[in-house]
């Protein structure tokens, strides 16, 4: 189990008071403080990790917000943001000591901008959500991490979040305009708007991925874009993990951005193909899935280009999607990916390092070697296109030692991806699984400069204080 | 996911089912963005992966059961959404019917909730009774006024009220024990489950079925011993009764398959479709000849759509031009995973076929949860209805008797499904339609 820090004693000891505290601010269905019903709180996507907290509030507006993040400010106490809890690297995992204050009852469209291209959503919205809601207009909202069936805004903005299509759409960062959020002392403050720059610092920049630890984000202002013409995706099967991930890099390297290049190894193909029939390769050590997209003149010399450069890597089948319908379960298998492989092992552990593409085969190869020497089967599953890699590391979490090798190879992998050029994280934060491995991407001159920008927005540390950074003796006393 | 089960709690088999579901699942949340409740209340306690994590702590316990987590288990409508999202095939449903059969036999619910539950689990599946109160409830109706505005029962006693339809169709002979003959010659036998409320509620929807079945040269056997498939008592986990329906069920449909040979049977409400074809699961650890008949016949349970599709259907006359939008039944789209056959057949009909948003959230139906849960069932009703009335279409087809009641009462007439295709293929137009189209 991952350290905490140390509950802070005189906030354990009011707890009564301060739920009776948190009921003046919210309607009664929005504090939960009985222990069975926090139990199911005690934990988000990365269930390996589990602490109660001291109590969960769910407000419904951002007045509620600043109400209960004055309270807790004037009375001392941590504060957990969570969104719809899929966080991957335990970024929702809670304190003993810290109200959480979960933000899905927040989940109102509230304006939407076609003349400018832009949409205002509250911070509970789904991912989706916003692409259903402008949809009928054919437009998109580009980011699409693999959970945004789930997943919500206000957590993609705190994680930067990514996807399959930010090879070609760019990161949560990329399609950002402004954000409303509350400050730990429980100010409301507006950052950008529905323009393209901000004035001054670049403070948008600053807060998307500050993973819940500088301020409670509460409303995003989202750019969203014109649907493409239309889009086909390529399944493109090979012999081994080192060829498909050599194939990826020629396509990048030739200059082609495909708006999607995902790589699955055969434990993940088989795994997704059980959940979305979309006609995998069953046969096949490895497959990309490569989307191109615009009119049908665009899309049929991009894919002519893209199986040229297959054809050199000895590829066992390319075969482009017949149809709209097989298009969709491609994505299905894909983005369902995580919890698919579910059906073949009870746990798994999911990584996300980024390497540069040149590295690809060199690290798969090391990958593979590991998954031998631990004993643990690994599924590959990732944004290839953008070297973003998402081992999965299947175990057992019924048998602890199953699952410290775990978490011992996933930190060799990501030790891995930083030796080879690469760094720790690519889409899912640091959390707190990543958290005590920072030392090894930064150094501590290098930590206590990120720590004091930290500081100057929380000076308590209230905010999501156990994410992110190697404990320090002041956390742990 | 981890697990705490000792090796004694895991030699109970429902404990050791009830882990393997745990096992199974990733805690991803994908669940959380498709369930109805968690949707409308925004509260993790309230989605399914919330559900599942009260439920696995309660077991693990081995405690009885708390308010804290029967009452979100009570808001579950059991509508398996989450199980066409999840990723990992959990099976929510085992899990979910486990948990209530466990808050039955270890939690004391309060006395006017016991007692509705009971009334509902006695008169639900005896036709006679339903009758009976069905007529009681149409002269309550103008007191409905009369109850408080607040309060757990008197919402309850409203939401009652409104569901009694204003005015009852007389019991039909067709749905009483018989071999209805095929006209023609004879391509192929089932059995058709006649059912319990339905029969009672709208014995159209069973007349059509049987001419249909008939013309298009198929015998439709109405087994003696047959009646309520045990769903009703089963969501209330009322183990026993369950059972005890099912079991006379396969009693019935085994003699019938050892006797005239059944090529299926027929469901059409899908709601006791998904139960019929879960009798395997249900009787897994009886004895082996129950286990063994269960199973059968769970092999050869279909909705009637899907054997519609099956043996092929033809209209004979150019269908009026209408636009029907079709709501699919969470029991026949997520239980069954019965999407294409009746949009396909309503098409093939020569109907217009539109879908609703959201078509994968309930409507607020969900067997007795509208008596149950009044307020989160109108809520879901209202936001269902709202989707239907936006495809602009001309009446609503539905699979199943529990969502026609939830859905009438609007403008927009509901039928059931098989009404319009024994239309379009001979049979009468259904009485609901009758100001839609004049003959």
């Amino acid at each position: 189990m991952i350290e905490q820090p140390e509950p802070k004693t005189d906030v354990l000891a009011k707890r009564d008071a301060i739920v009776a505290g948190l009921r003046h601010l919210l309607p009664a269905s929005g504090v939960i403080a009985e222990p069975l019903r926090l139990k199911p709180y005690e934990t988000d996507g990365l269930s390996a990790y589990r602490q109660v907290p001291l109590a969960v509030v769910l407000p419904e507006t951002t007045e509620q917000v600043a109400a209960v993040m004055a309270f807790c400010h004037a009375q001392g106490v941590r504060v957990v943001p969570r969104g719809a809890g899929t966080s991957l690297s335990g970024g929702a995992l809670p304190m003993a000591d810290a109200v959480v204050l979960g933000l899905m009852r927040m989940n109102r469209i509230l304006d939407i901008d076609y003349a400018d291209r832009c949409a205002v959503v509250q911070a509970g919205v789904t991912n989706i959500g916003i692409t259903q809601a402008v949809a009928q207009r054919q437009f998109f909202y580009a980011p699409d991490p693999s959970s945004q069936l789930a997943c919500m805004i206000g957590g993609n903005v705190n994680m930067n979040s990514g996807g399959a299509h930010c090879l070609r759409y760019g990161v949560t960062a990329n399609n950002l305009l402004g954000l409303k959020i509350v400050t730990v002392e429980g100010e409301i403050l507006d950052i950008g708007g529905a323009y393209l720059d901000a004035a001054g610092y670049d403070w948008l920049g600053l807060l998307t991925g500050s993973e819940g630890q500088l301020a409670i984000v509460t409303e995003v202002t989202v750019r969203i874009l014109r649907s493409p013409e239309g889009a086909r995706a390529m399944l493109a099967a090979f012999t081994s993990n080192e060829i498909a991930g050599a194939c990826v890099d020629s396509i990048i390297a030739s200059g082609i951005i495909p708006v999607a290049l995902e790589f699955m190894d055969r434990p993940a193909i088989h795994a997704c193909e059980a959940f979305a029939h979309a006609g995998y390769p069953l046969d096949a050590e490895a497959m990309l899935i490569i989307e191109v997209e615009g009119s049908t003149a665009e899309q049929d010399d991009l894919l002519a280009r893209i199986r040229d450069i297959c054809a050199q890597h000895a590829p066992i089948s390319l075969e482009v999607a017949k149809t709209a319908e097989q298009s969709l379960a491609i994505w299905k298998g894909r983005k369902g990916a995580f919890g698919a492989v579910g059906r073949i092992s009870p746990d798994y552990l999911c990584m996300d390092g980024t390497i540069p593409t040149s590295q690809l085969p060199a690290v798969l190869r090391r990958i593979g070697e590991m998954s031998a020497s631990y004993g643990l089967q690994v599924a590959n599953i990732f944004h290839a296109g953008d070297g973003n890699l998402h081992p999965l590391i299947m175990f057992d979490a019924n048998s602890a030692e199953s699952f410290h090798k775990a978490e011992a190879f996933g930190a060799d992998i990501l030790r891995l991806c930083v030796e080879v050029g690469g760094c720790l994280t690519g889409e899912h934060g640091v959390g707190v699984e990543k958290r005590d491995l920072m030392g090894v991407q930064f150094t501590e001159i290098e930590l206590d400069q990120q720590r004091r920008v930290k500081s100057a927005f929380d000076p308590g540390w209230l905010l999501n204080a156990n994410k992110v950074f190697p404990l320090t003796a002041a956390l742990r006393a | 996911m981890q697990t705490h089960f000792t090796a004694e709690q895991l030699r109970d088999p429902g404990i050791a089912s009830a882990n393997q579901v745990l096992r199974t699942c990733v805690h991803c949340g994908f669940c959380t963005a498709t369930c109805p409740t968690f949707v409308l209340l925004g509260d993790e306690l309230d989605s399914p992966r919330g559900r599942i994590y009260l439920i696995k702590d309660m077991l693990e316990s081995g405690r009885p059961a708390t308010e804290e987590v029967v009452r979100h288990v009570d808001r579950c409508l059991s509508c398996l959404s989450c199980m066409t999202t999840c990723p990992s095939g959990v099976n929510y449903m085992h899990l979910v019917d486990h948990a209530r059969t466990y808050i039955e036999q270890t939690y004391q619910r309060p006395w006017h909730d016991r007692a509705l539950r009971a009334v509902l689990g006695l008169v639900l599946p005896r036709p006679a009774l339903m009758r009976a109160a069905l007529l009681g409830a149409r002269l309550a109706k103008p007191f409905a006024g009369l109850l408080p505005k607040t309060g757990q029962l008197p919402l309850r006693l409203r939401a009652l009220l409104r569901l009694a339809p204003a005015s009852l169709p007389p019991a039909s002979h067709l749905d009483r024990p018989q071999d209805h003959k095929p006209v023609g010659p004879r391509r192929g036998r089932v059995a058709l489950l006649a059912g319990c409320a339905q029969t009672v509620l709208d014995p159209a929807i069973n007349a059509a079925t049987v001419r249909l079945l008939t013309r298009l040269g198929i015998e439709v056997v109405v087994a003696k011993g047959a009646g309520c498939c045990g769903a009703l008592a089963h969501h209330m986990g009322k183990h026993d009764p369950a059972m005890d329906a099912a079991r006379a069920n396969i009693a019935a449909w085994c003699a019938e398959m050892d006797g005239g040979g059944l090529d299926a049977v027929i469901i059409n409400t899908s709601g006791c479709g998904t139960t019929v074809k879960d009798y395997g699961y249900m009787f897994r650890n009886e004895a082996p000849d129950w286990a063994d008949r269960a199973a059968r016949v769970s092999a050869i349970a279909m909705d009637i759509t899907e054997y519609l599709v099956r043996i092929g259907y033809t209209p004979t006359r150019a269908a009026p031009p209408l636009t029907v939008a079709y709501h699919a039944a969470c029991s026949l789209q997520h239980g069954q995973k019965v999407t294409d056959a009746p949009k396909s057949l309503l098409r093939q009909a020569g109907f217009k076929v539109a879908e609703p948003a959201e078509g994968h959230l309930c409507c607020g139906s969900a067997g007795t949860y509208n008596m149950l849960q009044p307020e989160i069932s109108s809520q879901l009703r209202a936001r269902k209805l709202g989707n239907l009335h936006a495809t602009g279409a001309d009446l609503i087809a539905a699979g199943n008797i529990g969502c026609m009641t939830q859905l009438a009462g609007d403008t927009l007439p509901v039928v059931h499904t098989i009404e319009l295709l024994d239309w379009m293929a001979g049979g009468p137009q259904p009485e609901r339609l009758a100001t839609l189209v004049t003959a």
